[in-house]
């Protein structure tokens, strides 16, 4: 009998623990909050999480306050150009700034499937971490949970995020008048392209990089130059198609993009092309549609375009009255021919 | 983008769609045989430009839509038995077979899964050694090299758990099988352009002088599409039934020589149900027998359940041109691409797809009123 066979081990404290995250650091207790202390507090220090309490107090504010939340269920966990951590933040947050408020504080709960490295976690968390102090908002409560191999895919995030409205101007799609100008504020179908190239393993020898990014910047800029805005949407998961849908739906009038003056990388558009898919269809994470009066559009252009995130801003459709179809693209011919709203594309899921 | 924009150029479509005006001096009936040419003449808005001087009839060029449903149900059964993993392209998942789709049955845990090439599912046998993996592979002679090469690999790797659900078809009988038929109104061809890349275009030699119709190998761009029909309309102007290749930029006369090798290595041709159009002499292809091993239908025998199609969908009707998918009663009504009745309202090559996505509802309602 040698000297190993005599060493006792814990039974359930196997040397997983330390290299990655067990059903027993969800369970509440000591490891939960070893989990919480040495890797997630020390991420996002502030005043409301340093109590620790079960809900953060947060100063009072003046004013009309926004709140929103979103899930995260992006695989693969990393792509190029962000991860699930970086896209938590900016979901949400862009939810916030493009409703016209400033982020404040954000929620961030996790569902990590049993067996996800500690290295893994980190990375994510860092992103968020880094995410947040870009857009200034702060992690102000979280949760944690671990479920069994095979109940979720890694990681699962959600966040919720409460923002402060800036100024008197409320945007709202059903304002949106015939004449209006539609712009579009970067490339489209970066992020869908990225995360299903990634996923697919598709073989792609140009990388394809995700957009996500803050949109705060760009709504901000709009707001220093004094443009009118009628609306603006992020226009994540079903593409720029689904939020002119919204947008028709809501305001009863026809939405005409030029499929000429959509901007498209040309190997996100080749990839599309391949796969038989319309860009308009597939998904964004750091880049929306802005609906302006007319004689707004070339400042509000103008505007977007010193700002990074929206360097590439372009004008792209107009609002009529209502014609042949809620939503229409003038296709290369000329011709105006009706969009169909999404329906379940054979997408991976991207967000 | 290179190898598209000069295909979609709105000049040179404009040019074109002169110039067949100038030369048509009747309207003519032609039949464009694809899917993807469907898609392509909706989508860019080139039949109503053309609508006085071509009716476009659209073909059964659309694999998906002419899997039988028995086939359809065998996919289901399969993919629901233990230890069974069914791998399928995106396109089959929502076709409704009698039961349902491969859809439901994956919503109600059977492991389906979307590959996008035929090797992939050869992998997923391999990383899955304890799990039967069966490819559904459907596909005109376009696809049928690549699974072919598919059914190769398992055979190199030694896999045995790897099979193949075959529901490759072929076009050109079906192209016979419209243009004997007494109804038939087709004046002139447009042929698949990726088939003939596969096969090439000798084989219509002798279609073209039988039936006295122009076949005009044709591509799915806007350019390539006006092209076809510029040189079909041209020939029966002209009095002319010639087989011409306005897709020359990917297809040659005798095709891809090396891709038809794999066909020939491992399929066989044979009779084959098409979904609407019945047994089709010649219509498909099946593994040959020294291939048995990875032959599904002979691996797993299917059940002695009879499937029928649902007596309102027109699909047959619609797929071999007689008539147009607006002029089915359940258009958009009773069918829709959430709650289809046949395949070519969800495949997206198919006519009634296309019609669905691409036309305005007042265009629909116009359609649909022609007698």
């Amino acid at each position: 009998m040698n000297a190993d066979s005599l060493s006792i081990t814990c039974p359930i404290l196997s040397v997983d623990d330390k290299e990655c995250v067990t059903i027993a650091h969800g369970e509440g207790a000591r490891l939960t909050r070893e989990l919480i202390q040495r890797r997630i507090l020390p991420l996002f220090s502030n005043d409301a999480l340093a109590s620790f309490g079960d809900a953060a107090r947060l100063p009072s504010v003046s004013g009309q306050l926004a709140f929103a939340s979103d899930g995260f269920v992006v695989s693969p966990l990393f792509f190029p150009g962000g991860d699930i951590g970086k896209l938590a933040v900016y979901g949400t947050t862009n939810d916030l700034a493009v409703a016209g408020a400033r982020p404040l504080w954000l929620s961030l709960s996790l569902i990590i499937e049993e067996g996800l490295p500690f290295a893994t976690l980190d990375r994510v968390l860092q992103s968020v971490a880094q995410a947040a102090k870009t857009v200034g908002v702060q992690v102000v409560t979280g949760d944690t949970k671990v479920v069994p191999r095979g109940a979720a895919d890694g990681l699962f995030i959600t966040t919720s995020g409460i923002g402060h409205y800036q100024d008197e101007q409320r945007y709202d799609c059903r304002d949106i008048r015939p004449g209006d100008a539609l712009i579009v504020t970067g490339t489209i179908a970066c992020h869908g392209m990225a995360v299903m190239a990634a996923r697919e393993n598709l073989g792609v020898v140009a990388e394809i990089e995700s957009d996500c990014g803050s949109l705060l910047p760009a709504v901000t800029a709009l707001s220093h130059a004094g443009i009118p805005v009628r609306a603006m949407r992020d226009a994540t998961r079903g593409g720029v198609a689904a939020v002119l849908h919204e947008w028709s739906l809501a305001c009863g009038h026809t939405l005409t993009v030029d499929e000429n003056k959509i901007p498209v990388n040309h190997v996100v558009r080749g990839l599309c092309e391949i796969l038989g898919l319309d860009p308009l269809f597939v998904a964004n994470e750091g880049t929306m549609l802005v609906a302006v009066p007319d004689e707004f559009a070339c400042r509000a252009v103008e505007a977007l375009r010193q700002t990074a995130v929206s360097a590439n801003a372009v004008c792209f459709g107009r609002v009529s009255q209502r014609k042949i179809a809620p939503v229409t693209v003038i296709r290369s011919l000329g011709r105006e021919i009706p969009l169909d709203e999404p329906s379940g594309a054979f997408l991976p899921r991207i967000c | 983008m290179k190898y598209v924009d000069e295909y979609r150029d709105p000049q040179l479509a404009a040019t074109l769609v002169a110039k067949i005006r100038n030369v048509a001096t009747r309207r003519w009936t032609l039949m464009e045989v694809c899917g993807g040419q469907t898609h392509g003449l909706l989508r860019h808005g080139i039949d109503e430009a053309l609508e006085d001087v071509v009716e476009m009839l659209h073909g059964p060029g659309c694999p998906v839509c002419v899997t039988p449903i028995e086939s359809i149900e065998k996919a289901i059964e399969l993919s629901r038995q233990p230890q069974t993993i069914l791998a399928s392209f995106g396109d089959m998942l929502r076709v409704p077979g009698a039961t349902g789709s491969l859809l439901k049955a994956k919503s109600q845990g059977a492991d389906v899964r979307v590959v996008y090439s035929p090797l992939d599912a050869v992998e997923i046998a391999k990383n899955n050694p304890n799990a039967r993996v069966v490819f559904f592979a459907v596909g005109f002679e376009t696809t049928a090299p690549a699974t072919g090469l598919a059914v190769l690999q398992a055979q190199r790797l030694g896999l045995e758990n790897f099979s193949l659900l075959s529901a490759h078809v072929r076009v050109e009988p079906a192209m016979q099988s419209i243009a004997q038929s007494p109804e038939c109104r087709v004046q002139g061809f447009l042929a698949a352009g990726h088939v003939c890349t596969v096969m090439g275009y000798d084989c219509y030699q002798e279609f073209s002088r039988k039936y006295r119709l122009p076949v005009v190998v044709t591509g799915f761009e806007p350019i390539d599409l006006l092209s076809g029909i510029y040189e079909c309309v041209r020939q029966l102007e002209n009095g002319q039934c010639d087989v011409a290749n306005e897709y020359a930029r990917s297809v040659r006369s005798e095709g891809n020589v090396n891709a038809q090798s794999i066909i020939e290595q491992v399929f066989k041709i044979a009779d084959r149900p098409w979904r609407g159009l019945g047994v089709i002499p010649q219509g498909g292809l099946v593994l040959r027998g020294e291939f048995k091993q990875f032959d599904a239908d002979s691996r797993f025998p299917k059940s002695s359940a009879q499937f029928a199609e649902p007596p309102e969908c027109l699909s047959g009707e619609v797929m071999t041109g007689r008539i147009r998918p607006p002029q089915c009663p359940q258009f958009g009504l009773a069918c829709t691409p959430q709650n289809p009745l046949g395949a070519p309202m969800v495949s997206s090559e198919g006519a009634c797809a296309a019609y669905y996505a691409y036309q305005s509802r007042p265009r629909i309602a116009e359609v649909g009123a022609e007698p």
